[in-house]
């Protein structure tokens, strides 16, 4: 009983850790990867003992410079609601991860470990759930702050993560019907299978179109470029005006968990989680020949190959953020009630008439 | 009035986005990518590759900067050292920022009319135009120094005079007439953040 509740805990550590380190490296690869994309240096002054280590103290120094700055509550606004709303956000981020698989089962003597924090059967329906959840820390935060601006900013935020979570539900109902549940570990183990011996059934194979709808609304979920209304630090004003310090920084930080949540589903649900292409529990089955592996091997390369996934899919979010324009609040609306809601609605019905066709 | 059109119509292929959307990702990729491969090879000490960025890390590495740039003042001297300024007042007169004082006094030569006593440039209020230079009949006055990182605490601190105007020297890039060889002791451009040759 004790030993559960610490195996419990030591993944739920670890997912933790992992998502938070991810967070704070976002934070330095958001610069060093626009300044190359654009053909400059990025950041790299921060120094420890002269050591600048290609900018990495960066995230350091701003650690220190949230926490050191004045934390300003507006005299008039809610302070209790103020402070909580950063909290929440970055809580219901958090707790998205306890339902991602980022491994297959650990066998540690005789005891099975699935390298899940929590194997629910409902997953996907939890994970939308405490995304949706997330828009409270939004919206809450444009209201305590007791300034129009950040209400309507709230509002505007609000209006968008609503919309957008609609095509984001329905762009993965056609991975759904495929796999034929709701539990995102039976949805990878589902995705190690072959197609005529040697193509993995990876979703993005299956769901093409799922998958872009999804990192479509996913990323105007997060709130980032070209959808960053609710956020356009230098331009728009939104929710956030009357935050500062860590507040702020909390904000900031559930963004990137955000990304690197969106990252985990999106190789979960299309890129086959942890699965390595022909590797089964007991080594390589490659067309051409088997190689056996031991247990831990197996294991290791499994959680890799999810973190090596979720690191592409953060790449890729970067390179679209540094690479397209914001679109117009108009446009924003029109892109998802009118082209990506239909577009996701005809996905899943097609995918339901080729299953009907076929099983 | 009739405003020109630059904008054409899209084609259904663009307004889909979607591709154009890819496309725009690839340059951005390649250029990632290419970047990336060239600091790489930096690091590994192939220094014949190209750069991976234009960025000049300032303090350290300075810019190559024009001969054209027009950088702070300096007075330039005659064979004797003594200053070319005659006084005339020309670029007193023309500096559109009233930047320049002037004192003159009779000079012992006859063949000179006047030098200066004082003579002050205020780098505060200098919009660095290039007129003064211009007006001096005795091209004495020149804006060749390449420096261009003055700055100082105080608003007298950043008046040039008349000693600091003679001591400074052309920037390493600058030609100098032959005439002048003999009175300018060369440069001596030691100085932290000075230009780095063309
Ligand atoms: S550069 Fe222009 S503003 Fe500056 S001192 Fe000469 S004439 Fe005056
Ligand atoms: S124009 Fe030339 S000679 Fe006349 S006062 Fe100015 S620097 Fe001296």
């Amino acid at each position: 009983m004790v030993l559960e509740a610490v195996i419990v805990l030591l993944k739920a550590g670890f997912i933790i850790t992992v998502a938070l380190t991810f967070g704070a490296v976002l934070t330095w690869v958001e610069r060093k990867q626009s300044a190359v994309m654009q053909d400059r240096i990025g950041a790299n002054r921060a120094a420890i003992l002269g050591l600048r280590v290609i900018g990495l103290f960066h995230i350091l120094s701003d650690a220190i410079k949230m926490f050191t700055k004045e934390e300003f509550t507006p005299a008039r606004g809610d302070k209790f609601l103020h402070t909580l709303a950063p909290a929440l956000s970055i809580f219901f981020a958090l707790m998205t991860f306890a339902a991602i698989p980022f491994g297959d089962t650990l066998r540690v003597g005789n005891r099975v470990i699935d390298l899940q924090v929590a194997n629910l059967n409902a997953a996907v329906l939890f994970v939308f759930a405490m995304v949706s959840l997330g828009v409270y820390g939004v919206v809450l935060g444009g209201w305590a702050s007791e300034n129009n601006y950040s209400f309507l900013g709230g509002m505007r935020a609000s209006a968008q993560m609503i919309s957008y979570e609609v095509t984001l539900g329905v762009s993965v109902i056609g991975a759904l019907l495929i796999y034929g549940t709701l539990n995102l570990q039976e949805m990878v183990r589902y995705q190690g299978h072959m197609y005529a011996g040697w193509i993995p059934r990876w979703g993005i194979l299956l769901q093409p179109l799922g998958f872009l709808l999804f990192l479509v609304a996913g990323i105007a979920e997060t709130k980032r470029v070209p959808f960053d209304l609710p956020e356009g630090e230098s331009e728009i004003v939104g929710y956030w005006v009357e935050y500062s310090s860590m507040k702020w920084g909390m904000y900031m930080f559930t963004d990137f968990i955000e990304m690197t949540l969106l990252s985990a589903m999106a190789s979960t649900l299309f890129l086959g989680g942890w699965q390595v292409p022909w590797l089964m529990p007991d080594g390589f089955h490659f067309p051409w020949a088997t190689v056996p592996l031991p247990h831990l091997a197996v294991v290791v390369l499994q959680v890799g190959a999810f973190l090596l996934k979720v690191s592409f899919l953060l790449w890729l979010q970067m390179l679209i953020r540094w690479t397209l324009p914001r679109v117009r609040y108009d446009q924003l609306m029109a892109i998802t009630w009118k082209y990506l809601l239909p577009l996701s609605l005809l996905n899943v019905i097609l995918t339901a008439a080729v299953l009907l066709v076929l099983r | 009035m009739r405003i020109p059109q630059s904008e054409r119509e899209l084609t259904w292929w663009e307004k889909i986005y979607l591709p154009e959307v890819v496309r725009g990702l690839a340059i951005t990729g390649r250029h990632f990518f290419v970047n990336l491969a060239r600091h790489v090879l930096h690091l590994l000490g192939f220094n014949k590759v190209p750069k991976g960025a234009v960025t000049f890390q300032y303090p350290e590495e300075v810019r190559p900067i024009s001969p054209r740039l027009r950088t702070v003042h300096r007075l330039a001297r005659r064979a004797d050292g003594s200053p070319r300024c005659v006084a005339c007042m020309m670029c007193e007169t023309v500096c559109p920022a009233n930047c320049i004082s002037i004192v003159g006094a009779e000079h012992p030569d006859p063949n000179i009319e006047k030098y200066p006593v004082r003579f002050d440039i205020d780098l505060g209020k200098c919009v660095f135009c290039g007129f003064c230079v211009e007006a001096c009949p005795e091209d004495a006055i020149r804006m060749d120094t390449g420096i261009y990182d003055f700055a100082a605490y105080t608003r007298e601190g950043m008046i040039l005079t008349l000693e600091t105007l003679l001591s400074l020297e052309p920037a390493p890039y600058v030609k100098v007439p032959p005439q002048d060889r003999a009175a300018d002791p060369g440069p001596i451009h030691a100085r932290k953040g000075t230009v780095a040759p063309l």
